[in-house]
């Protein structure tokens, strides 16, 4: 018999191990009531199902591959391209297998003359009013129809008709999504993830019969951080992505598999390229991070790596820089260390947002071999330890993991908007909320995302109202099985930061049977920044006495939000990155570095899951691996660091925290540790102003970094959504949901 | 009758010469048809008395309905099995047996409320029944819904009345306010002790919202688009809790059926057939009307006694759809010999449908009648899956041309086989319906639709496929092969045979 559903293996030791006559021991897990299997023949084969499956599913699970275009595993089901007719034995009309539920002794056969009468009846129906444009058309290679037309397609028409095809209007989606809609085979999967993923409810199918059109009836732009991926979804050409209109054809790119660095949440993504360009960026299926969903920022953004980078080293000179070879940069910069005269420390390194796990850990050994411990994070008050601590992880990572969010059933925001600092983890929220009774509240500055909340306030007081419990939500969290508290990377960078952290803590340890148990850790911090877990992972953070200390050479790693007023007037400052942003200007050395699609390096996604992504792309010019720089420096500066080759420079990472090379798994910290770390928060004193409200940190969701800053798609996005320029018709509500949100 | 072998093989010796008491007779012809006034259940189908309550009780409406109630579901629902009553709106699926799908074993645990829908969209071209009934005898179907809402042990019953219907959709209002006023129904139904609410939900005229999961999303507030079966809506129907649609006339029926028993009204019609029906006629007849007639009436003895026969004879007769615009068509043959129920149509290869009794005589165009219909369809296809979807469209377009005779001969086969790739493909059933009259119109008017192309070719000269002429064509630009430019045939032949009217 054929096993088809993967069980996890945890759970097949759990049940070998429940058996009394075996061990008598407990079971590890109490896993969940498991529905029943039921068995089903498919073309002869017996194939084992949990009960509910979708007969499709089955089909796929016994080896037959069923053509479809509506169906899609992760949104409704439709059924209403009919292309996955199936045969079921003693049905007298084909049956659609993506709405069917798989019934116990079913034989299927999805291989008789019948199923392929009726799908190659479908397939002429569907290509009858389908341009037949593929030449020009920018799916043509991943087309799913042109595919399944090759199985099922006739070799030539019969469809003359002299009243001609179907004509319909494109639509303006805005900047991201180019429509043709002639060629739309009204499938409608791009209408259920807009209204069940993305929560943009405008999207809808008007008229009736052929006339059915796909829009938002009064044309406006798809305003989500997740519009790209209808064009993943779209089977045919009709949702393809305007920015790389035209520009590649899917043979000719290389796939190269990575992690994304636009925010925290290191969604898995392919990038594409061709020669030393990346042409586009998809996303990879990864059901613990991203599942298949990236968001547009992570998608477009990549145009960024073609504009303003930093191509060879240059020394300012005056009020202008130089390029130079490397050597001269090197012995630049012992020179600059030299003549600033800075001692111990007074060398300063500031870890930007997009440093990866690698030069990050060289980073430090080399500033700590100089006899510093000034290691900044570029972030508001990243000149001292944060509020939180670095030396218990589970202060700072997002302990309920991305999966387990879908089983919570109570969420606390405090200072955040998901929305715009982790968008794909944003719609499990609303999944959640769509399907489940979730309760979710809000602490913070007011934002859309995308599902209703209770509002409880703007700053501490309402924290410490709702510690209290005061107001209707606190009794509804309190009422909740599995609750969450998701704290925002801001509130540890707010002035009130300690004692919000200080209260929630206090709450959680108060109801630690319901936060706190082996299975479920309701206590988060949503980070926003790629690189800001490995940083704090690895103890990036000054010492009291450093903090305290004016710099004389600071180190700028990839940080280009460092206000120029933090720089001291005589301090010399190397700029090490890829792109020539806010940083680079005020440097007096500026080495370029790799962008993250040019780089193999480690990244630490905010469940503290470590990633490895993968080089798509050469540096370009002189530009050379982050790492590498930092090794070469080092020489120079005469304390060579130990590791000349990334295998070695990765048993260091070992050795710091064993988690960062242990990719693709979350490590669950203890409830012990977990318990000692939120005394540790609780106990902490911090200034209390109380009034001050917990803003979002990010205002324009397009632009966040130097990649994205630099990009002319998320400056189109810039203006299409965020100052709400004119798109389309949509003269109404003229700034969007991201200037309200 | 057969009275078994020994006597038969007695019956054979050539001995007996003289006739026995014991002879095989003829079983007596039972002939269907000729309704008695006593019978009748739709007693004010014409509006020619009062629709109001008062008017109502002298008709027998209301009359211990408490008792049918206290009677309890199960023989309610019993009683509807034995009297054979099926569906009125078109499928003819057993009533009783519908009805008790609501009430699976354990359903008391279930805590969602239980909804009767009542299909009040009528919108099958020819039909008109129900919409009497609306307006005549609107208190049947408030009683109805009360007595097949406590079959179904259902809190509430919705009428999803066609927005056309102006004056329908208030009397019927009238009738639930007054039904309410004088506490027929609404807490406490008839002092039953069973609480039952009825509400009405006007349409907005789309015939796909006649379709009942349709129905069940257009009532919900969403588009008119049928939900994909399974679950049933016995299971997950409006607002996600167990819902039975059912067809005017089918409830409307059921308190009188209750009075009068199941056997009364399985005493009329076939077996399997039993029951009375409205039957709408329109059409070339000399009285058009909508009547209650027994079911299993033969055709012709519906149009002769009620219509006053065809528009200038029987034999003018040229064809007739038996039940709405979605069966096929019958020839005159056909006709003569078929009775009005779900079984004898079924073996003509048409159908009973809604009783809607479409007669054609010799003056029409029957192309262009079934062209209208494909028209219809196509229009009236909410455009969610694709076969209906694009099958429709193409349908209509290869009939228009049919019409005019602008196609090439080998299309009616391909026509035939979009029908094909249509029917049973779909998530409703509005593309079979959409299929059927192409199908009957093929199947009994062939040699019209050839004749029709033969003439147009003889005129125009040869037509390519997809109804474009080969004298249009550029000659200079070589043509596709498979235009059908170049299929020799014997176009002589075609022409000289004469266009036949039926097979």
């Amino acid at each position: 018999m054929l096993r088809a559903v993967r069980r996890p293996t945890g759970h097949r030791i759990s049940h070998r191990l429940s058996k009394p006559a075996l061990t008598g021991l407990r079971s590890f897990t109490s896993s969940s009531a498991r529905h029943a299997d039921i068995t089903l023949t498919v073309d002869g084969k017996e194939v084992t199902v949990p009960q509910g499956t979708a007969l499709i599913q089955a089909c796929e699970a016994a080896g037959s591959t069923v053509p479809r275009f509506c169906y899609h595993d992760r949104l409704a089901i439709a059924g209403n391209c009919r292309m996955c007719l199936v045969e079921v034995e003693r049905a007298p009309k084909p049956v659609a297998s993506c709405a069917m539920p798989a019934m116990p002794g079913a034989k299927v056969f999805t291989n008789t003359p019948m199923v392929h009468e009726a799908r190659e009846g479908v397939m002429e129906f569907l290509l009858a009013n389908h341009p037949l444009d593929c030449p020009i058309c920018d799916q043509g290679g991943e087309c799913d129809l042109q595919d399944q037309s090759m199985r099922y397609g006739s070799d030539r028409t019969r469809f003359h008709e002299i009243t001609g095809k179907r004509a319909v209007e494109n639509k303006d989606f805005g900047p991201l999504v180019k429509t043709s809609m002639n060629r739309c085979i009204q499938c409608t999967r791009c209408v259920r993830f807009a209204n069940e993923v993305a929560g943009v409810e405008e999207l809808g199918t008007t008229g009736r019969g052929n006339d059915m059109q796909i829009g938002t009836y009064v044309e406006k732009a798809m305003d989500s951080e997740l519009s790209g991926n209808v064009i993943d979804l779209c089977p045919v050409g009709a949702l393809t992505s305007k920015p790389y209109a035209f520009h590649a054809r899917p043979w000719e790119l290389k796939n190269t598999e990575s992690i994304d660095v636009m925010d925290a949440l290191g969604s898995n993504i392919r990038i594409d390229s061709r020669g030393v360009e990346v042409m586009r960026i998809q996303p990879r299926t990864n059901d613990d991070v991203n599942e298949e969903w990236i968001s547009d920022k992570t998608r477009y953004g990549y145009d960024g790596l073609k504009f303003q980078r930093l191509t060879v080293p240059l020394v300012r000179q005056g009020a202008r820089f130089e390029a130079v070879s490397w050597e001269h940069a090197l012995a630049a910069i012992y020179d600059g260390l030299a003549t600033s005269g800075a001692k111990g420390d007074e060398i300063k390194a500031v870890a930007g947002h997009l440093a990866d796990t690698e030069s990050l850990v060289a980073l430090k050994d080399l500033i700590n071999r100089l006899g510093s411990d000034n290691l900044a994070l570029d972030q508001e008050g990243g000149d001292t330890a944060p509020v939180h601590g670095v030396d218990i992880r589970s202060n700072y990572l997002f302990n309920t993991t991305v999966p387990g969010l879908d089983r919570a059933d109570a969420i606390l925001l405090v200072g955040t908007n998901p929305r715009h600092e982790a968008a794909v983890l944003n719609s499990r929220i609303r999944r959640s909320w769509l399907h489940t009774s979730l309760e979710v509240g809000w602490i913070g500055e007011r934002a859309d995302p995308a599902y209703s909340y209770d509002y409880l306030g703007e700053d501490l007081n309402a924290v410490n109202d709702f510690v209290a419990g005061k107001g209707a939500f606190a009794e509804k969290f309190k009422a909740a099985k599995r609750p969450m508290i998701i704290i925002g990377s801001a509130v540890a960078e707010h002035p009130d930061g300690a004692a919000a952290y200080a209260a929630l803590a206090k709450y959680v340890e108060a109801n630690k049977n319901k936060f706190v148990t082996p299975e479920w850790n309701g206590f988060n911090t949503l980070q926003r920044i790629a690189s800001r877990p490995a940083a704090y992972d690895i103890g990036f953070i000054p010492s009291k006495k450093a903090s305290a200390t004016k710099p004389k050479f600071l180190y700028l790693l990839n940080a280009d939000e460092i206000k120029p007023s933090s720089i001291p007037k005589d301090a010399f400052v190397v700029y090490q990155g890829h792109h020539g942003d806010h940083g680079a200007s005020l440097a007096d050395v500026v080495l370029p570095a790799a962008a993250y699609t040019e780089k193999s390096t480690t990244w630490i996604n905010l469940e503290g899951r470590a990633q490895l992504g993968r080089a798509a792309v050469p540096p370009p010019g002189a530009s050379r691996e982050d790492w590498k720089i930092i090794r070469a420096l080092s020489e120079v500066l005469g304390v060579p660091l130990p590791y000349d080759d990334v295998m070695t420079l990765r048993d260091r990472l070992w050795e710091v925290c064993p988690s960062l090379v242990k990719y693709d798994v979350t490590e669950p910290v203890s409830s012990d540790v977990v318990l000692a770390g939120l005394k540790h928060l609780s106990s902490a004193k911090g200034p209390v102003k109380a009034t001050t409200p917990l803003k979002k940190p990010i205002t324009n969701f397009y632009q966040t970094d130097p990649i994205s800053r630099a990009s002319v798609t998320m400056a189109q996005c810039t203006r299409a959504f965020v100052q709400g320029e004119n798109h389309g018709f949509s003269e109404y509500g003229k700034a969007s949901q991201a200037n309200f949100g | 009758m057969w009275r078994g072998p020994s006597r038969a093989r007695a019956l054979a010796r050539p001995s007996i010469t003289r006739r026995t008491l014991a002879t095989v007779t003829e079983t007596p012809v039972r002939r269907y048809g000729g309704l008695k006034d006593q019978d009748r259940i739709f007693t004010n189908a014409f509006c020619r008395h009062d629709h109001g309550l008062k008017g109502a009780l002298t008709r027998g409406d209301w009359h211990r309905t408490k008792d049918i109630l206290l009677k309890g579901d199960s023989w309610i629902i019993q009683t509807i099995k034995d009297s054979g009553l099926r569906g009125r709106g078109g499928a003819g699926f057993p009533s009783g047996l519908k009805w008790s799908f609501m009430n699976k074993p354990g359903w008391e645990k279930d805590k969602r409320p239980r909804y009767l829908v009542v299909n009040a969209d009528e919108g099958e071209p020819g039909t008109c029944k129900d919409r009497e009934i609306l307006r005549g005898d609107p208190h049947k179907l408030v009683e109805g819904c009360l007595v097949a809402g406590r079959a179904m042990n259902a809190s509430a019953a919705y009428i999803y009345i066609r927005g056309e219907f102006y004056q329908e959709a208030m009397h019927l209002q009238q009738a639930v306010d007054e039904a309410y006023k004088a506490g027929f129904i609404g807490k406490n139904a008839c002092g039953s002790g069973y609480d039952f609410d009825v509400y009405i939900h006007r349409g907005a005229g789309a015939y796909i919202c006649g379709e009942e999961t349709a129905l069940i999303e257009s009532l919900e507030g969403k588009q008119g688009k049928p939900r994909l079966k399974p679950p049933f809506p016995a299971d997950v129907g409006l607002f996600g809790c167990p819902t039975t649609v059912a067809n005017v006339e089918t409830v409307a029926v059921a308190p009188t059926i209750c009075r009068r028993g199941g056997a009364w009204f399985a005493s009329f019609g076939r077996a399997r057939n039993q029951g009375t029906k409205l039957f709408c006629i329109s059409g070339h007849v000399n009285n058009p009307c909508v009547i209650e007639e027994e079911m299993s009436i033969p055709l012709k003895e519906l149009i002769e006694r009620h219509c006053g026969g065809v528009r200038g004879g029987w034999d003018n007769l040229l064809g007739i759809i038996p039940g709405g615009s979605s069966v096929p068509v019958l020839p005159i043959k056909t006709c003569g010999e078929v009775l009005m129920d779900y079984d004898s149509l079924k073996d003509a290869q048409s159908g009973l449908g809604t009783g809607a009794v479409i007669v054609m005589d010799k003056s029409t165009d029957i192309v262009k009648a079934i062209a209208r219909f494909s028209h219809f369809y196509k229009h009236e296809s909410c455009g969610q899956c694709t076969p209906c979807r694009e099958g429709t469209t193409w349908m209509m377009n290869m009939m228009d041309r049919m019409v005019e005779g602008r196609a090439h001969q080998r299309e009616i086969d391909m026509l035939l086989e979009l029908t094909k790739q249509v029917e049973g493909k779909t998530i409703c059933a509005l593309g079979d319906a959409a299929a059927w009259p192409i199908q009957g119109l093929m199947r009994h008017f062939r040699p019209e639709v050839e004749a029709r192309i033969a003439a147009f070719r003889a005129a125009n000269g040869p037509v390519l496929f997809g109804g474009r002429l080969k004298s249009e064509t550029e000659p200079g630009l070589a043509l596709p092969d498979n235009l059908g430019a170049h299929l020799d045939e014997d176009i002589a032949r075609v022409a000289a045979t004469p266009p036949t009217t039926s097979a």
